[in-house]
């Protein structure tokens, strides 16, 4: 089973969760033998982990054909691909591009971030989707997120071969329903023309159906799972006289950070011994601060910025609990990621994740009592923390990308024999 | 000859309301009267009215032959009293037959054998004494919550002066053995041992009417006749049922009730008998039985693990009966009411993350949070009454000597009663 897919960021280099869920879901899917994925990034930095797929950047796809030698051709794409190659891409091109900016080997500058003029991305990528729709052999096409759902569209539309989209959110999750119409149609426009859905939750399959108007044999729930730490015994929590109580993650309108302060506020009027912390940065931050001085509450309430890499382990494996009051959150990893290193978890019922826990704390996103109390009980019966943090650790150790990928496997299975 | 012995129970607990940690010290009252008063009546609506009827029509129409027991909760039978008093007087009517015997419980139906044996001994009186007042009766028959039992146990209730205990025929610990007889207890040799036939109880309880099951459909005739078939020698079956069996778990439309309002006249045609547990005590045992483990009727395991399995349940009740000796020594009538309401077994069912039961909770952690919230504050209420730095010896001296000067300033006044009407006179 050869697959195409489109992605838009890959580890090492990641700027939100899609990353993390892409490279997850491909080595998990990896580990069954017959399996061969090609990975499309707008833009790879080199140091990609390629052992188990192949990778293949959009900026090295010739779009427009350029006649250009054999030497310098190895000489311009040196450790991205052979000559042989980039002449196989350029035979792929079937349509005329020159309206695209190109460099002298016909291939598009991405950012491969998130820009001003995103849309344009967006087009650009599809076009290099048509040259590797007639250039590779594959099975099957698998876009991922919003980003790819046009590339894999063209794709499937030039190559006839299915289209699966794998949907890590949706555009009423970032926005708290005030969505942006433009991406909203091309998410819809996506949804209509793929063979199959995936979604990362049943609440953001319910999302698909109820507001894009998709039926409902066509969506399927694909839960992610958690790459297992590579040293657990690395992390070792530090006695500590107060307990920390962490909120980790973009400061934003869609994590409900306003509701992680009043529930401070609320365990801070009764209780002594207990600190916040809200790590990340986000447009809401100066919001946050500002709300956590008028609830007088700033001598235990800290702001220690944005945090990557290893210190995100370090610091859950330092908290007692976690905390994600997530308003709408399609899936939710940073949860999964708290509970391996044993730090108990509190998420909101709006999360895709509070599906498939069972060691973990439930309440509603707005119902800062229920999460007070749950941060207090946690902080004060050591049955609870002890509870939490060793069932908790169990339970994520059990949620693997294998068993995602195997899932993903069926219904690839499924459209490609039309049994689905 | 044998013999039916039929036992019904009825238990269901008061509602902890919903208690957030920022009640601690606030709030005293710890119950959801309403939600309360909504569940004993659908229980008593639904199924224990109906079977009460059902059960005395059957006592009528047998002139008496059929006999059963009732194993009812001491916090049943105050909801009874508050929230549906035609229950007491269906009870009392049926215990007016002389048919009907009431079986010993703990108070409230809790765990107290396992972690404080005073707390235990003083809730089977209190049991004996509402029983006694409510229907006349002292039941010679002790059975644990969920049918508790270990060797213990035996020596407990020979103890308190009972004949006959009550527990499952569980597989472990028979193995061969068949439950279809008198045994008596290897710890306490003056204490019968009943054993309940899980097979056929449960055949009541979850098959009846599940059309898949080999024994569909169940009648009076085959159910007798399937006990008419049993071994020559085995003489007691014992059908230990929950009441909600009857209405419930099997609705009114299978057939429960006229299916059981039967079983009278084709057992008496086929020459079965009733009793009550006191009376199947009283045949000779034909073996005694060691229990060295705590052996009940639930789950598959047959043991406590359910309530007390996991480190939740295990926190909760640590710190639960580690004031049970302090409680016992005050005198404050609320206290009193609410550290039995908190011993409730189901408190801590519902802390169990497998199979919670009939639970009201999210899940295991939502009901430890609240009932710890509840129990810090019924904590602080004790540590008000008695400081813990006062130790509980010297507690009970201090309190020895404000009572006995109470006797003391009596006897004075007394005395100076007569001085002045000697003086007058």
């Amino acid at each position: 089973m050869k697959a195409l897919m489109f992605g838009w960021e890959f580890p090492p280099h990641i700027l939100g969760g899609l990353g993390t869920a892409s490279y997850g879901l491909t080595r998990g899917m990896a580990q069954q033998e017959d399996m061969h994925i090609t990975f499309v990034i707008p833009k790879p930095w080199g140091d990609e982990d390629q052992s188990f797929l192949r990778i293949i950047g959009a900026n090295s796809i010739p779009v427009v054909w350029k006649d250009v030698d054999y030497n310098y051709v190895r000489q311009r794409m040196e450790g991205r691909m052979s000559p042989e190659e980039f002449y196989n891409f350029r035979n792929g091109i079937h349509y005329d591009f020159t309206r695209i900016g190109t460099d002298d080997l016909g291939c598009i500058g991405f950012s491969g971030r998130y820009p001003d003029n995103l849309l344009e991305e967006i087009g650009n990528y599809e076009a290099v989707a048509s040259v590797l729709a007639h250039s590779l052999d594959f099975d099957i096409i698998h876009s991922h997120d919003w980003l790819t759902y046009p590339a894999g569209v063209f794709a499937k539309h030039i190559s006839g071969k299915p289209l699966v989209i794998h949907v890590h959110a949706t555009d009423f999750d970032r926005s708290r329903g005030n969505v942006n119409p433009t991406v909203f149609s091309i998410e819809k426009r996506g949804m209509e023309e793929a063979d199959h859905i995936m979604c990362v939750s049943n609440l953001t399959r319910n999302t698909v159906i109820e507001k894009y108007g998709i039926p409902a044999y066509k969506v399927s729930t694909v839960h992610n799972a958690v790459e297992p730490l590579p040293n657990p015994e690395e992390f070792v929590k530090h006695p500590r006289k107060d307990k920390l109580v962490t909120f980790l993650g973009r400061i934003t309108m869609q994590k409900g950070p306003e509701f992680f302060v009043e529930a401070a506020a609320r365990v801070l009027a009764k209780t002594d011994g207990v600190r916040f912390v809200m790590a990340g940065s986000g447009d809401k931050m100066q919001e946050m601060i500002d709300l956590v001085a008028k609830r007088g509450i700033a001598d235990k309430f800290h702001f220690p910025g944005f945090m990557r890499g290893k210190q995100v382990q370090e610091m859950l494996c330092e908290s007692d609990v976690y905390i994600m009051p997530s308003v709408s959150e399609p899936f939710g990893i940073s949860p999964l990621e708290a509970m391996q290193v044993g730090c108990p978890s509190i998420i909101s019922h709006q999360s895709g994740c509070a599906e498939i826990l069972t060691h973990a704390i439930k309440t509603d996103y707005w119902d800062i009592d229920a999460m007070a109390d749950a941060i207090y009980a946690i902080v004060k019966y050591p049955a609870m923390y002890k509870s939490l943090s060793e069932l908790g650790k169990e339970e994520v150790n059990n949620i693997r990308w294998y068993d995602a990928g195997l899932k993903v496997r069926r219904i690839y299975d499924g459209v490609i024999n039309h049994t689905l | 000859m044998k013999n039916i012995c039929f036992c019904f129970q009825m238990h269901a607990p008061y509602r902890m309301k919903r208690y957030r940690f920022f009640d601690i010290g606030a709030d005293h009252y710890y119950y959801e009267d309403m939600q309360s008063e909504d569940q004993v009546q659908y229980l008593a609506s639904t199924s224990y009215l109906p079977l009460c009827q059902t059960l005395q029509e059957m006592i009528r129409l047998s002139r008496g032959k059929f006999h059963c027991a009732f194993a009812i909760s001491g916090e049943m039978l105050e909801m009874f009293e508050q929230f549906a008093p035609e229950m007491i007087d269906a009870l009392k009517a049926l215990a007016a037959t002389k048919c009907v015997e009431f079986i010993t419980l703990p108070y409230a139906y809790s765990l107290a054998s396992q972690y404080d044996t005073n707390e235990f001994t003083a809730q089977v009186k209190q049991h004996a004494d509402k029983l006694n007042e409510l229907f006349g009766q002292k039941s010679t028959t002790l059975a644990n919550t969920e049918m508790l039992f270990d060797d213990e146990f035996a020596l407990l209730a020979q103890k308190l002066g009972y004949k006959t205990c009550m527990t499952e025929g569980s597989k472990h610990l028979l193995s061969w053995k068949s439950p279809n007889y008198v045994y008596l207890a290897a710890a306490a040799p003056k204490v019968k041992l009943l054993l309940r036939n899980a097979t056929v109880s449960d055949s009541l309880s979850f098959l009846f009417s599940d059309s898949s099951w080999p024994g569909y459909p169940m009648d009076a005739e085959k159910f007798t006749q399937q006990i008419v078939d049993l071994p020559k020698e085995e003489d007691v079956v014992n059908i230990w049922l929950g009441a909600e069996t009857f209405g419930i778990r099997q609705q009114a439309a299978t057939g429960i009730f006229e299916f059981l309002k039967a079983i009278p006249y084709y057992a008496l045609e086929k020459e079965i008998g009733f009793l009550t547990p006191s009376e199947a005590g009283k045949k000779p045992a034909v073996d005694s039985l060691a229990v060295p483990f705590p052996n009940t009727w639930c789950g598959e395991a047959k043991d406590l693990s359910p309530f007390a399995g996991n480190d939740l349940q295990q926190e909760a009740l640590s710190k639960l009966y580690a004031v049970a000796e302090r409680v016992r020594l005050c005198q404050d009538k609320n206290l009193k009411r609410d550290w039995l309401h908190l011993q409730v077994a189901d408190n801590f069912l519902y802390m169990n993350h497998i199979n919670a039961g009939n639970t009201h909770y999210e899940s295991a952690y939502d009901a430890f949070i609240n009932y710890m919230n509840i129990l810090s504050d019924f904590l602080q209420r004790v540590e008000e009454q008695y400081p813990t730095t006062i130790e509980n010896e010297e507690l009970n001296g201090l309190l020895k000597t404000i009572n006995n000067q109470n006797q003391e300033i009596e006897e004075l006044q007394e005395e100076i009663k007569k001085l002045r009407a000697r003086k007058k006179a």
